[in-house]
């Protein structure tokens, strides 16, 4: 990478949030024989796919020094309404994934301009969003659950996606690579490209980078349709991972992508991450959620861990920054 | 001397209440560095202001290379080459210096930034001004005065023509100044022009060619520096103005008991071992330039802000103050110079922003005495003469004269006999700044002490028993109003120092 210097920080952090991934899979090991299973790795990651791409997108709101609250619940809503349109509407499932990506397009440039043109705060901004999202596919869609196509019919084929069964009934997890090449393209993006730069730019100091002659309000709006670009991307990994979608859930994911990017050390006041940090602190996350249970803790005690380990994370920067 | 590349004639800009900018004008000449002198408000910003678009200008001509010009904003007078260097440096933390010096210019290679050639470009643009940085560190790691250079040098990069440094050694220490004076000696040499805003009398010596003076929104003159004394320049900054009715003797005993002493007080650069004593009924003024440090003493002393070191004795007895708490339970109240962020909670009512310091006394069980607290309220209403309808009026909708007497009414309600004033008539009107004055010599006839901080030479002369001058965190001097004249508590407020 080129600019070594300027993110040398961050290559500490993400070595050391490597570091607790490879921890946490040596103790879960150790305490329960089951967990060290292929079907537990697969759970994993099956369980991480949703939660990963709303981390790519999310990422970039964070930076900018905002958040985007309304993603958990949009992914929900808008695989609602993908499947809908295929289920009860008859559509090709392109027509349902497309439907997808662009609601969730659609409420980013919502957010976007809420948050740069009318100046509400962020996590004001997309608390509403959040509720409209949460009432919204429902509403659209008379208020049933919904499944998509399952892998064995024809229409269903898109899940093979993420997890590719091959003939002896063995289940490959091929999403992790699709993720992988995401993590990538997505970390270019915010590193090397313009996009990346000023979104840094205005989480550092959005007053001079107007003074520069940037066009703040358009790369601003910008993170926030990445960030919904890929809640509706995450819509179509979740239907394409679970069976049914339940209206009216959703609340509450997107903490869980939220709380990973502060892990990997993106800073909740802008400026300061990287994709690859964000995305090896969502893991850590997935880890908990799916590991926990396997050493005798309940999903409660997942949540309560969870909260200590951000705090953890969050006081690590603090510490760093009074020194 | 060379030509002359900018010329303002007869400029003229009003704010609501002021008349900022009274036809000034200003020359200036290919490869020199003219000085731009004057007191607090003098107007030397706002022309500056006027300049690059950040103002528009009532009436006047501004001439750029022969050609009549007006800039809507800084980025078309950027582009013309003429580029603010500005006090507060407009960087961007997280960023490297190469990223900081080409941002929203970047270089690319398709849609990928080259970081590598913005770095050699940086590197090369560094060499050429003899500058030693890392294009690649990042930018918040420099110091102040390696951060100051980058914005020189993006000025350069920009082919600036004109380069205007408003204050630009104020953060910096003597060789980081030294440094950039070799930068600036360098740029004279290609001919760029450069208006340089300074208080500091021994750098306007050493660096500058020529002083252009301003008073009051009014051009007042230009002087070849090398021909000219300190003196010269301070007197046309001061002029010959008759401020209305000073204090001409102390009204203060010279046997009046000490009720504050401050003893070497020491916090950052801001306050350098600063000593000082205060009587009873007495008001003694600080004055000085802007950021000589007078705020964060009082703040230090307060409790505000943390101090190194330096004793503070209330009444003789010595005291620790750790705390705005401490400091408000030895009777010491503070009147900050942004109301509405320390002074004030304007979405309260009179009566509850009365009560504030001290509601421990209000208190009936676990309720508020409502009735007692409106008592308190009204009684102080009556005696300072705030104008409000009465006491459950909220504060925001009062006059900022008023507003001002609630915070006094605050402090004495908690009976604070040492009050700290800290610019008490700042955006006050002249007849709400008349009672102010009315009320403080009002107040220290009754006994209380008042430490007034003030910017404005006519408010120190007409209000001060004794005058504290500091200049860049040091005390440089102590004058009894009767031998206080403006010459010379300006001559203490640009002392040089060594």
């Amino acid at each position: 990478m080129v600019n070594k210097k300027a993110f040398g920080r961050l290559k500490g952090r993400e070595a050391m949030v490597f570091g607790i991934i490879v921890a946490m899979v040596i103790l879960f090991s150790i305490l329960s024989p089951t967990f060290r299973t292929y079907p537990t790795l697969v759970s994993v990651l099956d369980n991480s796919y949703y939660i990963t791409l709303m981390v790519l997108g999310v990422t970039f709101p964070l930076i900018t020094g905002g958040v985007d609250l309304s993603i958990g619940t949009g992914l929900v809503s808008y695989a609602l309404i993908g499947g809908y349109l295929i289920v009860q509407k008859g559509m090709p499932v392109g027509v349902g994934i497309l439907a997808c990506v662009g609601m969730g397009i659609l409420i980013g440039i919502l957010n976007g301009v809420l948050v740069a043109v009318m100046d509400l705060p962020p996590f004001l901004a997309t608390l509403c969003t959040c509720m409209i999202t949460r009432g919204l596919g429902p509403a659209l869609c008379g208020g049933f659950g919904v499944s998509w196509p399952s892998s064995l019919s024809e229409a269903g084929k898109f899940r093979n996606i993420f997890k590719f069964i091959s003939g002896g009934g063995t289940v490959v997890p091929i999403g992790i690579v699709l993720m992988l090449v995401l993590v990538l393209i997505m970390s270019f993006v915010l590193e090397h490209t313009r996009v990346g730069r000023y979104t840094i730019a205005i989480g550092s100091n959005k007053e001079a980078t107007k003074l520069a002659g940037v066009n703040v309000k358009f790369y601003h709006i910008l993170a926030y349709v990445i960030s919904g670009l890929f809640a509706g991307l995450a819509g179509v990994a979740y239907a394409a991972t679970y069976a049914t979608i339940y209206p009216g859930s959703g609340a509450g994911f997107e903490l869980d992508a939220i709380g990973g990017a502060i892990v990997g050390g993106v800073s909740a006041s802008g400026g300061v991450g990287t994709i690859v940090g964000a995305f090896l602190g969502v893991i850590v996350i997935c880890l908990m959620k799916v590991g926990l249970p396997f050493i005798g803790l309940q999903a409660n005690w997942q949540q309560i861990f969870t909260g200590i380990v951000l705090i953890a994370a969050v006081l690590i920067d603090v510490v760093k920054k009074k020194k | 001397m060379g030509d002359i590349i900018l010329t303002m004639k007869d400029i003229d800009k009003s704010f609501p209440g002021v008349h900022a900018l009274d036809h000034v004008d200003l020359e200036i000449r290919k490869g020199e560095v003219l000085a731009l002198m004057g007191e607090n408000g003098a107007g030397k910003s706002t022309l500056m202001k006027v300049l690059t678009g950040i103002y528009k200008k009532d009436s006047g001509v501004i001439t750029y290379e022969g050609k009549e010009v007006e800039f809507k904003n800084t980025r078309e007078a950027q582009d013309a080459g003429i580029i603010i260097v500005h006090q507060e440096l407009n960087m961007l933390g997280h960023l490297s210096v190469a990223q900081n010096l080409f941002i929203g210019r970047e270089f690319k290679k398709g849609i990928r930034i080259d970081d590598k050639k913005m770095n050699e470009e940086a590197k090369k643009l560094f060499d050429r001004l003899n500058v030693d940085i890392d294009p690649a560190e990042t930018m918040s790691n420099l110091t102040v005065g390696k951060q100051q250079m980058c914005e020189i040098a993006k000025a350069v990069s920009f082919d600036a023509k004109v380069i205007i440094f408003d204050e630009p050694s104020a953060a910096l220490t003597e060789s980081e100044i030294e440094e950039m004076f070799k930068i600036i000696r360098d740029l004279k040499k290609r001919d760029i022009a450069m208006v340089y805003i300074s208080h500091r009398m021994d750098e306007i010596k050493v660096i500058t060619d020529r002083v252009t003076v301003m008073r009051d929104g009014t051009y007042v003159g230009t002087l070849i520096t090398k021909e000219s004394t300190k003196e010269d320049i301070i007197n046309m900054m001061v002029g010959r103005v008759i401020y209305e009715d000073p204090k001409t003797q102390s009204a203060v005993a010279k046997d009046a008991p000490v009720v504050l002493k401050v003893d070497h007080l020491k916090a950052g650069k801001m306050v350098q071992d600063v000593s000082f004593e205060l009587r009873k009924g007495e008001i003694l003024g600080f004055s000085g330039l802007m950021g000589a440090g007078r705020t964060e003493t009082a703040r230090a002393l307060f409790g505000a802000d943390p101090k190194e070191s330096g004793d503070i004795y209330v009444n003789g007895k010595k005291v620790v103050i750790n705390s705005p708490q401490d400091a408000v339970n030895c009777g010491i109240g503070y009147l900050s110079e942004d109301r509405k962020r320390y002074g004030i909670v304007v979405q309260k009512t009179v009566a509850e922003n009365t009560t504030m310091a001290s509601l421990k006394d209000f208190m009936k069980g676990i309720f508020i005495d409502k009735k007692k607290e409106k008592e308190v309220a009204d009684k102080y209403v009556k005696a300072l003469a705030t104008k409000t309808p009465d006491v459950d009026q909220l504060v925001v909708n009062l006059s900022g004269g008023n507003q001002q007497k609630v915070v006094i009414a605050k402090w004495l309600t908690r009976d604070c006999d040492i009050l700290i004033f800290d610019e008490p008539t700042r955006g006050i009107d002249v007849g709400a700044k008349n009672e102010i004055y009315k009320l403080m010599n009002r107040l220290v006839a009754e006994g209380k002490s008042i430490i007034m901080i003030s910017s404005e030479m006519t408010e120190i002369l007409r209000m001060s028993d004794r005058v504290v001058v500091m200049c860049e965190g040091k005390k440089t001097g102590e004058l009894d109003i009767s031998e206080a004249k403006q010459e010379n508590i300006m001559n203490l407020a640009t002392r040089e120092i060594e």
